[in-house]
């Protein structure tokens, strides 16, 4: 493989070199030495176990393997998306190896070659699959030491390595190298049990900061996502779809599509495909198909669907009670009853979907941009009808996920294509298929009940959450009297809906900050005080400390007109606290942002610069949910097709952003989503600060705004 | 009905034989297999599909190749010249401005536009300049930084 040359483009060129069977993993990948997983799961001493879902089989599941030129390869099912772990993974593995970090490869999203991974996605991959990766290179490290010691004739512990090269200590020029070690030698490790990684103190790589390592190949247009992928007599497919969710396909015509030269027809059911060798001619054969469709016509729209689901009788489970909720109210001074709502929100990543699938003698191989590149594998045998080790799904870069990429829908179209034409065929939606297949975040109503002393101690906290799901809903403040309850019922929303960058936790957040902020601003209390009264757990206090200290925060009651707003949450094992400037125009209901700090703590930070770019990238995405974007449908059409009527954040929106990560030497927690989580709620307050307006509704638009400002005077 | 179309691409003259109502984008992602250039939206409101179209950054979702004979177009892929990177890319990689990276090369085409035509830009010329080139993963301070950081150095040594 050429340096600059990405696994997918590798894997094209050299297609013959496919293994069909995970059996001829070593045929395609050579020799040298390899750390595999155990029988039995290794995810279950990190107490990680519910990240697997597959068992693991112990013949193929490589963590990693250092070649014989001592070139290391890292094999993981995840991907990456834009959110860096092709750079902190392997800035993981090369500490532990002690081998420059351009010495690792990565492997990634494939499923002949990389062990069964659930997908990317909660932020879990170095909270959670880098701990058997590093134990894989601590592992590995210890046998190559142990075969130095054999040829140097020298015990290990007079040993040390440097760059990928083992010497005898004070004898420099006595040494032997990774890749001569493991020269014409193929050696197994299974790994054991016990974590013996490297101490914090012993890092020299991790928690360095490093630029994105795929950037060159990203700038020079050279990296391959879904729609990239070119195979010889490739067919590209425009797909009929219904005008709304629900809608049955009742009477169609293709004939006009059929005389259109070098078009193919594909009519199975109400699955109608039209394909062409090129793209346009295809969208172009489709529009000449006639479709009449009858509609199950649900009246609800943007507008109605809080009462819709509320009305809906889902079913509570209380997910969490302490004290008692009569109490709670008796021993509070007073009680504070609010309602919040939150729309649906599309993950609008810029690559739409896609995917190009293959069949050759009953196999398939499917290049997907996809964040579940093994339930894809599952999808598409499925679908199929074909045993799992006949399909193999190989993810291409990803042009952002969200959570958005995790449905594969597209793979499956792809595949069951490519089986009926028998070429091979590329599936890329546009932007319209786009949002009418999201899973959008759920739209949700929170309603809390919550009660403060004289003293502003919080004595009751009565939590609600309606469809936004159970994440983030748990209070962090410190409170004897609380109950949290989740609602939800099955089939109620109109149309698809999913995980959404830390899914649930920013509706939860929103919701919950803001009430905070309502009691903290009637018990005459600065809105940070009135939190770090309220909270116990040592790490969130220290966030908020740390945001209190590093923006200068001088004591305020809300309203006080400076548009300062702060919230806190956890998520995903990090803790966080913002602190936003807004300016409103009280004419049009504008809200600028013009400064957002953030405190994060997120165990020991692998990447710093990573972690700090997805930092930023979490308050430039939040502020688009907390300000303007919104799907608008009637019952299953959704109205919203295209970044007209979808705002999300340009360059004019973005604020000064600054950020501050707290050292802590605690295992690495997720840094993808915890910092958007506060978006809704810290720009609700600040808003508040400024007008004096209450905003219970997100987006909090023009309009929502001019009201809460009304209502206020 | 089919037509000849010449112009230049990347510096080379190109001749294809295609429909006029086809669109740059596709004509580009297809028949060269230049996927750099990507689509996004297929309307004008994304930016990933820019290009330089005679030294302005246009949409290439939204030019027909009826418009396209006789000029000179550069994409991504010809921005580097002898295997170094253009300026603008390099300060991409610098200041890191980028995540996903899918609307990366429109970013790219969209600077490289605007400082020919802006050379010395003030912190307001780029973002006004590249507000209609959306990026989902927020990379946006990043970019703003690597507008700048691109222009010192662009003129410091001056370009073709
Ligand atoms: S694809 Fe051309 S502007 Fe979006
Ligand atoms: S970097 Fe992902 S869209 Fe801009």
């Amino acid at each position: 493989m050429k340096e600059t040359e990405s696994y997918q483009e590798y894997t094209q060129k050299n297609r013959t070199l496919i293994p069909w069977h995970r059996r001829d993993f070593f045929k395609l990948i050579g020799g040298g030495l390899y750390v595999f997983f155990q029988v039995g799961n290794p995810f279950k001493i990190f107490g990680a176990e519910a990240d697997q879902r597959r068992t693991l089989s112990d013949d193929y599941n490589a963590f990693l393997r250092i070649a014989e030129n001592g070139e290391v390869s890292c094999l993981t099912g995840k991907i990456e998306m834009g959110q860096g772990i092709i750079t902190s993974l392997p800035q993981m593995l090369a500490d532990e190896l002690d081998v420059p970090v351009n010495r690792v490869k990565m492997i990634m999203g494939d499923t002949d070659l990389c062990p069964y991974d659930r997908g990317t996605f909660g932020s879990l991959t170095t909270r959670s699959f880098s701990h058997p990766m590093r134990k894989a290179a601590a592992e590995a490290r210890a046998v190559l030491l142990k075969m130095a010691a054999e040829k140097l004739k020298t015990p290990v512990g007079q040993l040390k390595v440097e760059d990928g090269v083992i010497f005898i200590k004070n004898r420099e020029n006595k040494k032997v190298s990774y890749g001569e070690l493991t020269k014409g030698q193929k050696i197994n490790k299974f790994l054991d049990i016990k974590p013996d990684y490297k101490d914090y103190s012993e890092f020299k790589i991790m928690g360095k900061p490093f630029l994105h390592s795929d950037a060159i190949i990203k700038v020079k247009g050279e990296a391959k996502y879904g729609a990239d992928i070119r195979l010889p007599g490739m067919l590209y497919a425009s797909i009929l779809r219904p005008p709304s969710h629900g809608a049955t396909l009742f009477s169609s015509d293709v004939s006009e599509a059929e005389k259109m030269e070098g078009v193919r027809v594909v009519k199975k059911g109400d699955f109608i495909a039209v394909l062409h060798e090129h793209p346009e001619k295809a969208q172009q054969a489709l529009q000449k198909i006639k479709a009449e469709y009858t509609f199950d016509e649900k009246e609800v729209n943007e507008k109605s669907v809080f009462k819709y689901l509320l009305d809906s009788n889902p079913e509570g489970k209380v997910v969490k009670s302490e004290g008692d909720i009569l109490t709670g109210k008796k021993l509070s001074s007073e009680i504070f009853e609010s309602e919040f709502h939150d729309g649906y929100v599309a993950h609008a990543t810029m690559e739409p979907h896609a995917a190009v699938a293959t069949i050759e003698e009953d196999k398939v191989t499917a290049w997907v941009s996809t964040q579940t590149p093994f339930p894809a594998q599952e999808s598409i045998a499925k679908e199929l009808g074909l045993p799992l080790e006949n399909v193999r799904v190989i993810a291409t870069f990803v042009g952002g996920g969200f959570g958005g990429k995790s449905p594969h829908r597209q793979a499956v179209e792809a595949a069951r294509l490519a089986s009926i034409t028998g070429k091979p065929v590329m599936v890329a939606w546009d932007r319209k298929e786009e949002f009418f297949y999201d899973t959008f975040r759920p739209a949700a109503v929170v309603k809390i009940s919550s009660g403060v002393d004289k003293e502003g101690n919080i004595k009751l906290w009565d939590y609600q959450q309606y469809f936004a799901g159970n994440r983030g809903s748990d209070t962090i403040y410190d409170v004897p009297n609380q109950r949290t309850t989740g609602y939800s019922a099955h089939g109620v929303q109109p149309f698809g809906t999913g995980a959404w960058r830390a899914p649930g936790n920013n509706t939860n957040t929103f919701a919950r900050e803001s009430q905070i902020d309502i009691m903290a601003s009637k018990a005459g209390i600065d809105p940070v005080e009135f939190r770090l009264k309220n909270l116990k757990d040592p790490r969130m206090l220290a966030v908020v400390e740390a945001l209190k200290e590093k923006t200068g925060w001088k004591p305020q009651i809300s309203p006080s007109g400076n548009g300062y707003g702060i919230a806190c949450g956890f998520d995903a094992g990090s803790y966080v606290a913002h602190m936003a400037e807004v300016k409103v125009d009280i004419q049009t209901g504008h809200v600028q942002v013009i400064r957002v700090f953030c405190a994060q703590e997120m165990g020991f930070c692998v990447n710093p610069e990573g972690a700090k770019i997805q930092i930023e990238g979490c308050i430039t995405m939040g502020m688009g949910y907390a300000l303007t974007e919104d799907v608008e449908f009637t019952g299953g059409d959704i109205k919203t097709e295209n970044f007209d009527t979808y705002n999300i954040p340009t360059f004019s929106w973005i604020p000064k952003i600054e950020t501050y990560i707290l050292d802590r030497n605690e295992p690495p927690q997720g840094g993808g989503e915890p910092a958007i989580i506060c978006m809704g709620g810290v720009i609700a307050n600040a808003i508040f600060d400024a007008t004096g307006g209450r905003l219970y509704q997100m987006p909090m638009t023009t309009e929502r705004v001019l009201e809460a400002i009304e209502k206020a005077h | 009905m089919e037509e000849k179309i010449k112009f230049e691409l990347n510096g080379k003259q190109v001749e294809v034989k295609l429909e006029k109502n086809q669109t740059l984008l596709w004509v580009l992602r297809t028949q060269f297999n230049l996927t750099g250039t990507k689509y996004g939206c297929g309307d004008g409101y994304c930016g990933v599909c820019t290009v330089l179209m005679d030294n302005d950054a246009v949409r290439s979702c939204g030019i027909y190749m009826e418009d396209v004979g006789g000029t000179k177009i550069v994409t991504i892929e010809g921005l580097a010249k002898n295997g170094e990177l253009h300026p603008v890319q390099k300060a991409f990689v610098e200041n890191d401005a980028l995540q996903c990276g899918y609307c990366t090369p429109g970013m790219i085409m969209n600077v490289v536009g605007l400082l020919k035509s802006n050379p010395e830009p003030t912190r307001q010329d780029i973002i006004d300049g590249m507000e209609d080139n959306l990026c989902r993963c927020g990379a946006h301070t990043r970019i703003i930084d690597a507008v700048e950081s691109a222009s010192k150095e662009m003129k410091a040594i001056p370009q073709q």
